[in-house]
């Protein structure tokens, strides 16, 4: 006989809800500079294991130690905490700017920062970015103005997209930084499709893309995958694992046996799995997969392990759907406290200089807002021409638009 | 020239801009090395090589996106769908995506991407493989939709698609490749090579986006129609006697105002007619445009024929397809009110 068991239906569930003491006791993590860094050319199949682990550099006296150590000058990492300090600072400003009502809508990267401008600085200013909405830090780390990205979000006179998109929805093409969509995931096989154009035409640049971790369960993350793998594709897939999708926890996006990472392995690519609040591992990640892309050995994903320390956006309260303090019991700490305390444990930086630099950001956040109030904001009625309402539909603006236009009395 | 049907004519076009422009590639599922389902693509990857022309997964919204992203380094890709029936997967892709980042970036990037797609009905090919999806794509702003009727505009009209900067739905009608189908389906098949817009140029050519073409002159009514339904019409007028203007919109985004509004000015009766079902089919817009436009100059309500609306059914081809009779019928009703 067979057995005629009853069935039952299950509904993946996170380990941590409000009122719950947060707990990632779970959470295997590996020592720092515990992997070996395999060649380039490794084959993807041999790198199967780097889907299933954690990539870390700096360990938890701040040391940096092991073979993924990228040994960078003490100025790029000042650089980096810099860029990663400046984010932080626009992103609290602008969140307020948000909370005042001067703009609609903003979205914060807090406690993802090392992902985003330790990708920028590892890569070639004209290696071109195809980013999701949550990818400030890359932008600021290619030293994008300040106070475009605040017209942008104030959709004044000054908005370099014309007051088209809402708040945080840049488009940079002279910063190799792809107009971001909104639509998720979309980006990602376009960013595939440069790449291939870019190795067509033998050139030497390739393209990044991000996506988070709610966004592979989206059909184009998988079609970006498997174009990459087919083409040997010369970009870089990255899934920034923040553990939230608005409210969804990442085990409804991907089955919990499973690794964002470990997607890669059935496309034959190979799929490396990061702390992403480790500046130097995320660094010395994306350059492996950019040596490797360079050389003609196609694409590689990798999963930037993180957390997501504030709301999706100022539309949620993430307190509604997790515990109120996850973030400080997040085992993985603070991309700039550990960066901070790596800098002073080598000798290069100290409390002052710290306290300095992060005054020195919030005066040019400060100062670079008033300015960019000061050209106006779309509650004060500055906003560009309406007729530029019509352009850039298409090239030319056909008959029937300028029909509207007429209508719309400009 | 060259006698041509319309898939040769289509290749030519494709074989030309691979020689002509570097930046431009073909690809999609099947056109590599077997040069496609319809045979648009043949000897394309054996002449420019495969990098210029090669196959791709079966994933309409990754084929779409790959695309997208090579038109932003700055290539000029033309993307085939094998069937206009197997679009819908790209729907994201092309709406949210090709159709809108000139406008979402403030003009900081464009698409000059064409998407090749055989559409309608005609072949047997049930409701997977007959679609005219086109009103689908005309309401999305942002980009251009093509439809040829002929070879000779077939070829000028994708070089046109080709080397514009915005992105294109170029629909095929299918039943057309091999001749000018009139929906006689039960009298012999007729070869492209007795019709005159058969003979193609040699070499480059454009046919401009955003023109269409008076194919017959006449006084009594004005049909609009496009694709296969052009040779429906004409067959129609023929069969009935009635001395029908048929005008070929040939682009339908942007659509030539100035021709239908001309041609009905004159004759005062409008008859609308494609094959795609008639709800909320592209005829609604030119109705509505007619009646904007013409008002005064109408003598008749503006008459409709479409297919019906259901989907396309296998056994029932030629109940469903809006032959000649019906077009004819649609004429009458215009004359009679």
């Amino acid at each position: 006989m067979r057995n005629r068991g009853t069935l039952s239906l299950h509904i993946p569930q996170p380990q941590n809800r409000p009122g719950d003491a947060p707990d990632f006791s779970s959470l295997q993590i590996p020592p720092a500079g515990a992997l070996e860094r395999p060649s380039i050319d490794t084959a993807a199949r041999a790198l199967a294991p780097y889907a299933y682990t954690l990539i870390r550099v700096l360990d938890e006296d701040g040391r940096a130690v092991g073979a993924w150590n990228p040994r960078l000058e003490p100025q790029l990492l000042k650089k980096g905490l810099r860029d990663m300090m400046l984010t932080r600072a626009f992103d609290e400003h602008m969140y307020r700017v948000q909370r005042q009502g001067k703009i609609s809508f903003y979205v914060k990267s807090t406690g993802e920062e090392a992902v985003n401008v330790a990708a920028a600085l590892a890569l070639e200013a004209s290696d071109m970015c195809f980013p999701a909405y949550r990818q400030q830090g890359f932008l600021i780390a290619r030293g994008y103005p300040l106070l475009d990205m605040m017209c942008q979000c104030f959709n004044n006179v000054r908005d370099p997209i014309k007051g088209r998109q809402l708040p945080i929805m840049y488009s940079a093409n002279a910063y190799n930084f792809f107009t971001v969509s909104g639509n998720l995931g979309t980006q990602f096989p376009q960013a595939v499709g440069w790449a291939m154009a870019s190795a067509y035409k033998n050139d030497d640049r390739i393209a990044v893309s991000f996506v988070g971790d709610g966004t592979t369960a989206e059909g184009d993350f998988h079609h970006a995958l498997n174009f990459a793998a087919v083409y040997r594709a010369p970009v870089i897939l990255n899934v920034v694992n923040n553990q939230w999708a608005i409210s969804s926890f990442n085990g409804v996006a991907c089955n919990e046996e499973a690794t964002f990472a470990a997607r890669a392995i059935g496309y034959g690519l190979p799929g490396l799995r990061v702390d992403g609040n480790d500046f130097l591992a995320v660094y010395a990640a994306l350059q492996w997969a950019a040596e490797r892309a360079r050389a003609n050995l196609g694409a590689t994903l990798i999963e930037h392990y993180t957390y997501r320390a504030d709301g999706h956006s100022t539309s949620d309260d993430p307190n509604r759907y997790r515990p109120a303090d996850e973030w400080q019991a997040w085992p993985l700490g603070d991309p700039i406290t550990r960066l901070k305390q790596h800098l002073i444990q080598v000798g290069v930086w100290s409390e002052e200089e710290h306290q300095s630099l992060s005054d020195e950001v919030a005066t040019l956040t400060r100062e670079t807002q008033r300015e960019a109030e000061s050209i106006g904001t779309l509650a004060t009625g500055s906003r560009p021409d309406k007729a530029t309402m019509f352009e850039d539909v298409f090239e030319q603006i056909p008959w029937h638009l300028q029909a509207q236009m007429k209508e719309a009395g400009v | 020239m060259t006698a041509m049907n319309m898939i040769q004519a289509l290749n030519s076009a494709l074989d030309v801009m691979l020689a002509k422009d570097p930046d431009v590639l073909v690809f999609g599922q099947d056109v590599g090395y077997f040069g496609g389902v319809f045979r648009a693509t043949e000897g394309l990857q054996k002449r420019h090589g495969p990098t210029r022309c090669f196959d791709a997964p079966i994933a309409e919204s990754g084929l779409v996106a790959v695309g997208i992203g090579m038109s932003v380094y700055g290539l000029r890709p033309v993307v085939e769908i094998q069937f206009a029936d197997y679009i819908y997967p790209a729907y994201d892709q092309i709406v949210s995506e090709a159709a809108r980042i000139r406008y979402r970036s403030g003009g900081d990037f464009h698409v000059p991407l064409t998407i090749r797609t055989p559409y309608g009905g005609g072949i047997y090919g049930g409701q997977t493989h007959s679609q005219s999806p086109e009103a689908l794509f005309t309401h999305v702003t942002g980009l251009k939709t093509v439809i040829p009727s002929n070879p000779r505009d077939a070829k000028g009209l994708l070089i046109s698609a080709i080397e514009d900067n915005d992105p294109v739905l170029f629909l095929e009608p299918k039943r057309l490749y091999s001749g000018p189908f009139d929906g006689y389906h039960d009298r012999p098949v007729q070869p492209w090579s007795k019709h005159p817009q058969s003979e193609v140029p040699d070499g480059y050519y454009k046919v401009a986006l955003g023109e269409a073409a008076v194919v017959r002159e006449g006084s009594a009514l004005t049909v609009l129609c496009y694709g296969t339904m052009v040779h429906v019409a004409l067959a129609a007028a023929e069969a009935s006697g009635i001395d029908a203007e048929i005008v070929d919109l040939r682009t339908l985004m942007p659509l030539d105002i100035g021709t239908i509004v001309r041609s009905v000015q004159k004759t005062g009766r409008c008859v609308v007619a494609h094959e795609a079902t008639m709800t909320c089919g592209f005829g609604a817009e030119l109705s509505a445009l007619v009646q904007e436009h013409c008002f005064y100059h109408l003598e008749a309500p503006v008459q409709r024929v479409a297919g019906w609306d259901t989907p396309y059914p296998h056994a029932f081809e030629w109940d469903y397809f809006p032959g000649p009779a019906r077009v004819a019928e649609g004429m009458r009703r215009v004359l009679a009110s």
